[in-house]
């Protein structure tokens, strides 16, 4: 089966695009970027803030079963063309990366499917690499993890 | 030394990442490798040190040639370095789909 979402990152690069064509409408697949209570959904993370304009904020948090916040994002909003563009900056808090800037561009292919292109530049090449790492390196901790639990088991 | 770092410089160069396709379907010597390019041949020795150096090309001798084949599993590690970062967004688009599925039927 043909990859949907595709990755274009050329090496030593400080930026990486993502692209990936959707079964909906233009407009479903803008609203579910601009309709907080929707991206919470598919995010998996809780929408604080979202103001959808040109100067605006967004603030997104993630907390664990505990209670325990473990992601924190936010970033400004630079350009906002409904259902077209969204060029905006994001960053982790917390986290050793400095902000990225991202464009998302919005096309419609025909009345029922859409394009998303997400064009990401990162402050440097090591950085992206880094942030290209992060689920790499959460996939070994959640393996890792998953193994010590069966071990504790054992003992 | 970090191995990896160097595995991705080697592949930036568009001179290198054409000798890996090009021994990709068969061992090479330096000779016929060197054949399919316009620089010079000492330029061709040093791209298929490096590629040897970071292992993504392995030699072996036949006779009195040595011939360049490419270390699968290594190309295997470096193409699945990026996937989880696909699988993540993939993951996440495929939800946002559905998601937006129901939501137009649901109108």
């Amino acid at each position: 089966m043909e990859q949907k979402t595709k990755i274009d990152a050329q090496n030593g690069k400080q930026e990486l695009t993502i692209t990936r064509e959707f079964d909906l409408p233009l407009e479903l697949l803008f609203k579910a970027y601009i309709e907080p209570e929707i991206v919470e959904q598919w995010m998996g993370t809780k929408v604080l803030k979202m103001e959808n304009k040109k100067h605006g904020s967004y603030h997104f948090q993630t907390s664990d079963p505990k209670g325990n916040i473990v992601f924190h994002a936010n970033g400004v909003i630079h350009e906002f063309i409904p259902n077209q563009k969204i060029t905006r900056t994001f960053e982790m808090d917390n986290a050793p990366f400095d902000a990225q800037l991202e464009f998302l561009q919005f096309e419609e292919i025909n009345g029922d499917t859409s394009k998303l292109t997400i064009h990401i530049i990162y402050k440097s090449a090591a950085i992206r690499d880094q942030v290209l790492q992060l689920p790499f390196a959460q996939g070994i901790n959640m393996a890792h993890n998953k193994l010590q639990n069966i071990v504790s088991k054992l003992k | 030394m970090n191995l990896r770092r160097d595995v991705f410089q080697a592949i930036a160069d568009p001179t290198r990442r054409a000798i890996l396709l090009l021994v990709a379907t068969q061992s090479m010597t330096a000779g016929s490798i060197a054949s399919n390019f316009d620089t010079a041949r000492p330029t061709v020795s040093k791209h298929l040190q490096i590629l040897t150096e970071c292992e993504l090309l392995e030699q072996k001798q036949n006779g009195r040639e040595i011939y360049y084949y490419i270390n699968a599993k290594k190309m295997k590690d470096v193409a699945d370095f990026i996937e989880p970062f696909r699988q993540m967004w993939d993951d996440r688009f495929n939800k946002l789909e559905t998601i937006m599925k129901n939501y137009q039927s649901k109108k």
